[in-house]
């Protein structure tokens, strides 16, 4: 088992032929993901890496039966996509862009609420390296090699940090059931509480790694549930314990941040939630195989 | 993106927001010619800084005659101010706003952000404005009054009316809060603001409210589409190296180390320098190269990097996943040939055999890490002068 994705998962591709989205579509198709096709408005009918290209999402879900799709869309028209793909039923859909604007991302949290919780698309993103159940599937622009399957879930908000996550377990011999990137916007479209929640449900993950940055309240939200409802090992880290201080203008937001932003505090709430904080960036596999031998 | 008080006025003044009369100025001439066609007996003289708490550093001056608008004129302009908001550095003042003056009776607050929290725009209020806010907020929570904005459907009316009600208002003066409460939002929402905050927005003594003063700031992920916000930036008010590293598509942030970083990826930057300070040194910078990080941004990266004269040493460490190793150790040899402080590089991630190759091959006398711990605790012995 994993989460989000297996090998059986059929995937298509928003923004399929662009250059980037070209490269990365091969590279996951390298690795066993069932790309079963992609969707460019204005070239439906071409053919693309062997497979259909479609003008509509809708369209690709009719002819594929896709499940889940990698948003490879400009920042301008990546709101779009993404509703064009809630609309069209996909159970998930992964954004790597970069740049959107958060009102944009507003809009489309709202927009998914249309929808009941049962039917309600999950994204992960946007700003993200993307998914990868080692072994089985990927769906984003991660170096696949440096995942070895195993038994530990990952979860990051800075794609490269969960890299290191991954080698630093694999030099272990540690494995990954699946690696997600939730990436590092004001405004994700899951977070990390929603995969905790899949994790702790999922067989096969025995410990998560939890990897957060400065700023917002996710982290601290999310370790008050591990606290209350997970029974896995959680092992945590939040990057920045040495970045200054932001400058900001008004006083509005320092009014609504309730709970801490900054790394230590987020480490500490952490800590007092019953994670195990890995004390560097440096220690994040070794403070895994901690918590696995804990766990045993 | 930030902006200056007379430029958001400006731009609220469009949407409905009642604001004083008054006119930018860059010399105490300027200053005096405003004032005289402004009228009236009393004027503010306001230095245009991108940073709050103006007012108890000194930064507005009320002036009675013409001879004082010079005078405040010509003792702001070009002063550093430092104020709550500005860092120990201050800013320095490079234009005025001249604005009349208006007495009044009541001194509220009003502010509008995106609270990530409920991935809405939060509207907030107070009876208690002035300069003191976020005191305020702390230790009687309850005197702050707040709306939530259902982004489908956007600020209704009636949301502006019970801040207005709650703050005390009577009918004619609710009136008018409720136009400056629905302007502000249809601003943040029309120009992608992050924040719009109005502290004072003041009452009169005939029962106008009007914005005393006015903070605004931009989605800069949202500027491709706003010409007009783009239009009022003021590179003054920038940190010249930050500009110069948005140019390359780099993000960088000056610190006070002597430890280069060139990193790829926002948080492997800050655990890196993290892990920097662990080791017993200083990073000098934040530097994340981002996606794509091609030979000329890797390039880039360095003379930026360089123009600290602080740096001692440099360490780069990237984990290759859209970017790939060997092109961005084919930018790193290429800066190479001429640095003159030690090179800690450490590569990981897509074509790292074929990076690593480029690295030992180019008879440079780079020093190669395998790990995120070793490679701080080489930068660190570089930079100590220590051989590796």
């Amino acid at each position: 088992m994993s989460i989000l994705i297996d090998e059986s998962t059929r995937v298509i591709v928003q923004g399929f032929t662009g250059d980037k989205a070209s490269f990365h579509a091969r590279e996951m198709i390298g690795y066993g993901t069932r790309v079963v096709g992609g969707v460019t408005p204005g070239k439906g009918g071409q053919s693309h890496l062997d497979r259909p290209v479609f003008n509509t999402v809708k369209e690709a879900v009719k002819a594929t039966g896709a499940e889940a799709s990698l948003a490879f869309v400009p920042p301008p028209f990546a709101a779009d996509a993404l509703m064009e793909a809630a609309d069209a039923g996909l159970k998930l859909v992964c954004i790597i862009t970069d740049g959107i604007p958060a009102q944009d991302m507003m809009r489309v949290k709202r927009y998914l609420r249309r929808y009941p919780k049962e039917k309600r698309t999950m994204i992960v993103g946007p700003n993200c390296a993307g998914i990868i159940s080692a072994g089985k599937a990927m769906l984003g622009i991660m170096p696949s090699n440096i995942y070895l399957r195993g038994d530990v879930g990952v979860v990051s908000r800075s794609g490269t940090l969960g890299y290191e996550a991954g080698a630093q377990m694999k030099a272990l011999g540690i494995g990954v059931t699946t690696s997600v990137g939730i990436g590092g916007d004001p405004i994700n479209g899951s977070s990390f509480l929603d995969h905790l929640m899949l994790f702790e449900q999922d067989p096969e993950t025995r410990a998560v790694v939890m990897i957060g940055e400065i700023g917002g309240p996710q982290e601290a939200e999310a370790a008050r549930w591990v606290k209350e409802h997970m029974k896995k090992p959680v092992v945590g880290y939040v990057a920045g314990l040495t970045a200054p201080k932001g400058r900001r203008m008004g006083h509005a937001g320092a009014i609504i941040s309730a709970e801490g932003d900054s790394a230590a505090e987020k480490a500490e709430i952490m800590r007092s939630y019953g994670l195990l904080v890995a004390p560097s960036a440096a220690e994040l596999g070794a403070t895994v195989a901690r918590a696995l031998a804990q766990a045993r | 993106m930030n902006i200056h008080e007379y430029q958001a006025k400006e731009l609220l003044s469009g949407f409905g927001v009642a604001v004083p009369p008054g006119g930018v100025a860059y010399s105490p001439e300027q200053a005096v010619y405003v004032a005289t066609e402004l009228g009236g007996w009393h004027w503010a003289i306001k230095a245009q800084i991108h940073a709050g708490g103006r007012g108890k550093a000194g930064g507005v001056k009320l002036c009675r005659t013409y001879g004082e608008v010079a005078a405040a004129a010509k003792a702001l302009l070009g002063a550093t101010l430092v104020t709550a908001q500005t860092g120990p550095d201050g800013k320095v003042v490079h234009r005025l706003y001249v604005e009349k003056a208006e007495p009044f009776v009541r001194q509220l607050y009003l502010g509008l952000v995106l609270d990530r929290k409920i991935e809405r725009i939060r509207v907030i209020a107070s009876a208690e404005g002035g300069m003191e806010i976020e005191e305020i907020a702390a230790s009687r929570p309850d005197s702050i009054l707040q709306q939530q904005v259902d982004p489908a459907v956007g600020l209704q009316a009636f949301q502006a009316r019970e801040l207005a009600f709650g703050l005390g208002l009577n009918l004619k003066q609710v009136s008018q809060a409720v136009a400056t409460i629905m302007g502000c939002y249809r601003a943040f929402r029309d120009l992608d603001a992050t924040m719009v905050e109005i502290n004072p927005l003041v009452v009169t003594k005939d029962d106008r409210v009007l914005a005393l003063d006015a903070k605004m700031s931009f989605d800069d992920n949202a500027l491709f589409r706003r010409p007009r916000v783009t239009e009022m930036r003021d590179a003054a008010e920038e940190d010249p190296r930050e500009a110069h590293a948005a140019e390359f598509g780099l993000n960088y942030v000056g610190l006070t180390g002597d430890i280069g970083c060139i990193i790829n990826g926002a948080g492997l930057a800050m655990a890196t320098m993290d892990m920097i300070k662990h080791a017993g040194g200083e990073p000098a910078n934040f530097l994340d190269v981002g996606g794509g990080a091609s030979p000329e941004r890797v390039a880039a990266a360095f003379s930026l990097v360089l123009t600290d004269r602080n740096v001692k040493a440099i360490l780069v460490n990237i984990f290759a996943g859209i970017n790939r190793c060997d092109w961005v150790a084919q930018g790193v040899v290429q800066a190479a040939q001429s640095l003159r402080v030690p090179l800690v590089v450490r590569l990981a991630g897509t074509n790292v055999e074929e990076g690593r190759r480029i690295i030992e091959g180019c008879g440079l006398p780079i020093i190669s890490a395998d790990t995120l711990a070793e490679a701080a605790r080489k930068a660190v012995a570089a930079a100590r002068g220590e051989r590796p």
